[in-house]
């Protein structure tokens, strides 16, 4: 496809720690289309806010990338220090999970906004209409008066609407949000959410969203990665992995989600906990907890298998059985 | 609807009473310093032969010192001095500390290891002792005084500013800000410098006494300001010669230098209530 905006061919990500390496990212690849809303889901710990860090380059000094990152064809991690720079907040904005402190305290946040559209050398001026502008357009109640207002004096969802309408200004053409609506309590999350897809109709921004909550995913996402400790277990369009989920930490997941309609009682959870992540040998990263393990999962790593050009997973015997 | 910080400031100073003492002090000397030439009465090197130590009356307020110059022209003289070396001295401090503690908190590593290593030897070796050195081998004037006192006083001033550096490196609106594609410079001086300004007026206010103080002491020694200048610390070291025929020569210039610091201090204390958060809601 020629409108791929963002490729991530092998990459490995290892923490150099105390004792050794931590494995936290392994053998991802995945890439993001223009205008399209990209869903990294997992549970904590699981990598996908590396590799959300990784493309941006904003990782620790003591972790190691391997493999290929391109953005518009464009190879990541070759780019000088200074070409990085550009690129961020210019082609790739990013949001982070907690809006209560990702602003500088001692600015107005309006004044932060212009700051960022001043970066592209547009005069103070008409900064200030761009950013009442793109107040309104993140549905910032108030906003000719809200640009004069500190972080301090606003709530967390319209903290986080600053962040958007902040990396909005300079019209990256992917904008990666990771956890964005994690602080955030429910109505507020319905409505970032609603502003996030809406992007994509108004300004043609691609979203790399990063969750681990699956019911948000179906409600916004175009195409949907699962990452399990570090691998990227599944990949597919939304449709196709709802309706036929083939890992089986996917069907598991699906069944943990809290339906309204029936079950009552107790949700099904998945037994178990994620693997340390050091000196590991070659097995299936989930074997510890699947229903469906034998004994080639515990010694063979498992091979990416596609089901079709888009659903692909990474197990050995998802095919066979129900879980 | 949205108060500025700036505003705010004002409308809580006029409430504490250190800072409005502090202030009114501060601006009586500053006034002093500015109209010198409106309000002293003589010319500070104007020796009257014939009137050798007067005691203080109508015609030489605070009396008169050995070659028959009037006091209290020469103390007001003298504010100029002292508030140089509050400007120079403070200038020199802030500008090194924030500097160096910003670089080394920021970016860390050997030149941060390099830095800290040379702001404990500089803790090492009394202050005075070494300020002493310095002059002696930089040579003895003023100037000299005020730059010998800051290279002993610049590291506790870095090191405050390396600490707040690292602990506001790590918050989130930094990382934002690198999101964002502002360079290190930027970061540094236009994310985290404003951060830490409120802490630097309060450490400022506070090292001021301390800098006055000690480069008078130097004056004093005579390794400081050289006559007939009228610095406080030159004249209360002229005047112990005659503290029993005529001690109000030594009195007055130290009751000035007690008067500068004691306003100061206030002034830090009432700023640093001011300024400290956790103070507010008290307020």
């Amino acid at each position: 496809m020629n409108d791929e905006l963002l490729r991530l061919e092998n990459v490995f990500i290892n923490y150099r720690v105390r004792g050794g390496y931590l494995n936290a990212v392994k053998d991802v690849s995945f890439s993001v289309n223009r205008g399209e809303i990209f869903a990294v889901v997992g549970e904590s710990g699981c990598g996908k806010s590396t590799v959300a860090h990784s493309i941006m380059r904003l990782l620790d000094k003591n972790a190691v990338v391997l493999g290929n990152i391109k953005y518009n064809g464009k190879n990541l991690m070759e780019l000088s220090n200074k070409q990085i720079t550009g690129i961020r907040g210019h082609d790739i904005g990013m949001i982070f999970q907690n809006p209560l402190d990702s602003l500088n305290p001692v600015y107005t946040t309006g004044a932060q906004v212009n700051e960022a559209i001043r970066l592209d050398g547009i005069n103070k001026l008409d900064g200030w209409k761009k950013v009442i502008e793109l107040y309104r357009s993140v549905k910032m109640p108030d906003a000719e008066k809200r640009v004069h207002a500190y972080p301090h004096e606003m709530s967390g969802g319209m903290r986080q609407r600053v962040m958007i309408s902040m990396m909005l200004s300079r019209n990256p053409s992917l904008l990666i949000a990771d956890e964005p609506t994690t602080a955030l309590d429910v109505t507020i999350e319905a409505q970032i959410l609603e502003i996030i897809s809406q992007l994509k109709v108004e300004f043609g921004t691609a979203v790399m969203l990063i969750t681990h909550n699956f019911g948000l995913v179906a409600e916004v996402a175009d195409r949907v990665a699962i990452m399990y400790a570090g691998e990227l277990v599944e990949q597919g369009d939304v449709f196709e992995i709802f309706r036929e989920p083939k890992h089986p930490y996917t069907r598991l997941l699906m069944k943990a989600l809290p339906r309204g309609t029936k079950h009552e009682g107790r949700l099904q959870t998945i037994d178990g906990t994620v693997p340390r992540l050091m000196a590991i040998q070659p097995s299936c990263r989930f074997a510890n907890r699947c229903p469906l393990a034998r004994e080639i999962c515990h010694n063979q790593d498992p091979a990416v298998r596609a089901l079709s050009a888009t659903h692909t997973y990474r197990c050995h015997f998802a095919e066979e059985e129900e879980v | 609807m949205y108060e500025s910080p700036i505003k705010e400031f004002f409308r809580s100073s006029l409430k504490n009473f250190n800072f409005m003492i502090g202030a009114i002090m501060f601006f009586s000397i500053l006034v002093l310093a500015v109209f010198a030439d409106q309000i002293a009465p003589y010319e500070y090197d104007a020796g009257n032969p014939a009137a050798k130590l007067m005691e203080p009356c109508k015609e030489h307020l605070f009396g008169t010192d050995e070659m028959g110059r009037d006091l209290f022209s020469r103390i007001v003289y003298g504010a100029r001095i002292t508030l140089k070396v509050a400007l120079i001295g403070g200038s020199i401090q802030l500008v090194l500390g924030v500097v160096v503690g910003l670089f080394c908190g920021y970016f860390g590593g050997i030149v941060d290891k390099a830095m800290l290593f040379l702001a404990d030897l500089t803790w090492c070796v009394p202050g005075m002792v070494m300020a002493l050195a310095v002059v002696t081998v930089i040579g003895t004037n003023l100037t000299n005084a005020i730059i010998a006192i800051a290279l002993v006083n610049w590291a506790s001033m870095a090191r405050t500013v390396r600490a707040k550096t690292m602990s506001l490196k790590n918050m989130a609106f930094i990382e934002t800000g690198v999101a964002f594609g502002e360079s290190d410079l930027s970061l540094m001086f236009r994310y985290i410098l404003p951060n830490i300004v409120p802490a630097l007026i309060v450490m400022v206010s506070m090292a001021l006494p301390s800098t006055i103080m000690s480069t008078t002491t130097l004056s004093f020694l005579g390794v400081g300001s050289q006559p007939p200048s009228p610095d406080w610390g030159l004249m209360v070291s002229d005047g112990i010669q005659y503290i029993t025929k005529a001690p109000w020569l030594a009195i007055y210039p130290g009751l000035a230098l007690v008067y500068t610091v004691l306003s100061f201090t206030i002034l830090g204390e009432g700023l640093r209530d001011l300024l400290d958060p956790r103070m507010k809601s008290q307020g």
